[in-house]
């Protein structure tokens, strides 16, 4: 009956548990592997550790201009989705106008179609004009289309619990509305607008099919990574992936450690 | 500027909107028309001319059919799979890890900070013929002497259903999150069982967030061809492989071209089947 009793009692939390080490496997193999010191091509059997790879991180030929590329389109791309995206989301927010339902529509379709039917689409624009070359651009482009739409839901999430009277109290003030929108809108939407850029910089860093599709002969990480896939993936690889993932982690888990020490205090 | 803005108010949400709602246009819905346009070529690479060629249309249907099912299967059983792991996973953290919250959350998102096609290569490691997952298999008989898992069905949806997870987990925490605690012991204090005031008030009340997660697995799984490439073999081609070859290998743009819509068209009628069925109006007012 106890035993019974315990394993109801648990089983929710072992449940979840197993979930959660199913998804963090991989992450520990790839870290693992990073320390690994390969028999052959293939990064696929523990042989013994070291930390030549990590010393060496950019020993593989190609990996460091793959991974210059990438941060590079990361950061273009996420700066211009973020200025485009945050305006777009004050006008859907802040005005009524009859195109806006439509709009809505218009900027949730880009998260929902396959990224395979994007990039082809794409494409296939690309290759009907003579004005861009596939390269850098083409990506550049890509990227900053399929972000815009992740920016205007993560501002528009903070914009609709935005306090009006803030501002109004800005104009009573005698500021006017560029001075109001610099002093008060901006700084209050800074957290929002931050959230936004980074989600566009991790899904631009990350993105293969979209990149892969439009990328002409430039090579980002992820293409670098999808052409060494064959050919067994060097273990500078797991460097990288491992990096940018403590890195990322590290931000979230320090934002979670302040938020979780400001919810114990009381208001 | 602030005048111009005061004369012309109804303008201002236009100005905001111009550059963004430009690129999407041109980026993202020309696209699309040239894409129908291809579609509707004939010719040999590269000279292909538009003459209204719908045949590229049945025959990208009756010549990659076996694909086209398996990629909705593989979408559909992976999804399905995704929900079963993920309800329980997003129960718990909402309603029993307290302050931790945060930091359970964090576990979840963290597979997204390892780049896609690395995490799936780590899959191949895993499973890989001289890893201790197929040596275990073998030795409590589970895998024949001379099987393996990579380039299987089951590898390729498990890495399906792993790749697409937090998709699912994040949405459904997020309206497990919302459910009023007072309903919960409200219904206690009126002698339904924790079994009857889950099924009667937490589930009903979660159901958006499995709504949009099992959209957000299923759409992104039925495109996908990562999967299937480096953890499947050619009898696990999807639909996505089919397009990434034509497209990129064998230049056919004008049956890839047909094949995405074909595959957008049967995502959207599945989509909006599923809509009805569980009543999304309902669900998302």
């Amino acid at each position: 009956m106890s035993g019974w009793r315990f394993v109801k009692r648990h089983l929710l939390g072992v449940v979840a548990v197993l979930a959660l080490l199913y998804m963090l496997l991989p992450i520990a193999v790839v870290v693992l592997f990073s320390f690994n010191n390969p028999a052959g091509r293939f990064n696929y059997v523990w042989q013994s550790f070291t930390l030549d790879n990590w010393l060496n991180w950019n020993a593989a030929p190609g990996i460091q201009n793959a991974l210059e590329t990438s941060l590079l389109l990361a950061v273009l791309s996420s700066l211009a989705a973020t200025a485009l995206g945050t305006l777009i989301a004050l006008a859907l927010v802040r005005y009524d106008f009859r195109a806006r339902g439509f709009l809505n529509f218009l900027i949730f379709l880009p998260m929902s179609a396959p990224e395979i039917v994007l990039g082809a689409s794409l494409l296939t624009l690309f290759l009907n004009q003579s004005v861009f070359q596939l390269g850098f651009w083409t990506i550049f482009i890509a990227h900053v289309m399929f972000n815009i739409s992740f920016v205007v839901v993560t501002v528009r999430a903070r914009l609709v619990d935005f306090d009006r009277h803030l501002e109004e109290a800005a104009a009573d003030l005698g500021a006017n509305e560029l001075v109001t929108f610099r002093k008060v809108t901006l700084p209050l939407l800074a957290p929002a607008i931050l959230a936004g850029a980074m989600l566009a910089f991790a899904i631009s860093v990350d993105d293969f099919v979209i990149t892969y599709f439009n990328s002409g002969s430039t090579i980002t990480f992820p293409v670098y990574v999808w052409g060494q896939a064959a050919r067994g993936v060097p273990p500078q690889v797991n460097v990288i992936g491992s990096a940018i993932f403590f890195v990322a982690v590290g931000i979230m888990l320090a934002q979670a450690v302040v938020q979780t020490r400001r919810e114990r205090r009381p208001a | 500027m602030g005048s111009f803005f005061h004369r012309h108010r109804g303008l201002t949400p236009w100005v905001l909107l111009l550059p963004g709602i430009a690129w999407l246009a041109v980026f993202f819905v020309v696209p699309l028309g040239y894409l129908g346009y291809q579609s509707l070529q004939s010719g040999t690479f590269p000279r292909y001319q538009f003459d209204w060629a719908f045949v590229n249309y049945t025959e990208a249907i009756s010549d990659n059919q076996e694909q086209l099912i398996r990629s909705f299967v593989y979408a559909g059983i992976a999804t399905a799979a995704a929900l079963a792991i993920s309800y329980p996973l997003a129960y718990w953290i909402a309603f029993r890890t307290g302050r931790w919250k945060n930091v359970f959350l964090v576990l979840v998102i963290a597979p997204f900070f390892v780049t896609y096609l690395i995490r799936t290569i780590a899959w191949q490691t895993i499973l890989s013929d001289e890893g201790p997952v197929v040596d275990l298999l073998k030795t409590i008989g589970l895998v024949a002497e001379d099987g393996r898992l990579l380039a299987t069905t089951l590898a390729v949806v498990a890495g399906i259903t792993y790749n697409f997870l937090p998709f699912m987990v994040l949405p459904i925490y997020v309206s497990l999150e919302q459910v009023d605690r007072r309903l919960i012991e409200a219904a206690g204090d009126l002698y339904a069982s924790p079994v009857r005031s889950f099924l009667r008030i937490t589930l009903p009340m979660s159901l958006p967030g499995v709504f949009a997660g099992t959209l957000l697995t299923f759409i992104p799984a039925s495109g996908d061809f990562i999967n299937a490439e480096l953890l499947g073999g050619p009898n696990q081609q999807m639909i996505g492989n089919v397009i990434q070859s034509k497209f990129l290998a064998l230049v056919d743009y004008p049956a890839a071209a047909a094949l995405s819509f074909v595959l957008m068209a049967i995502i959207l009628v599945m989509v909006a089947a599923y809509a009805r069925v569980v009543g999304a109006e309902k669900l998302t007012r």
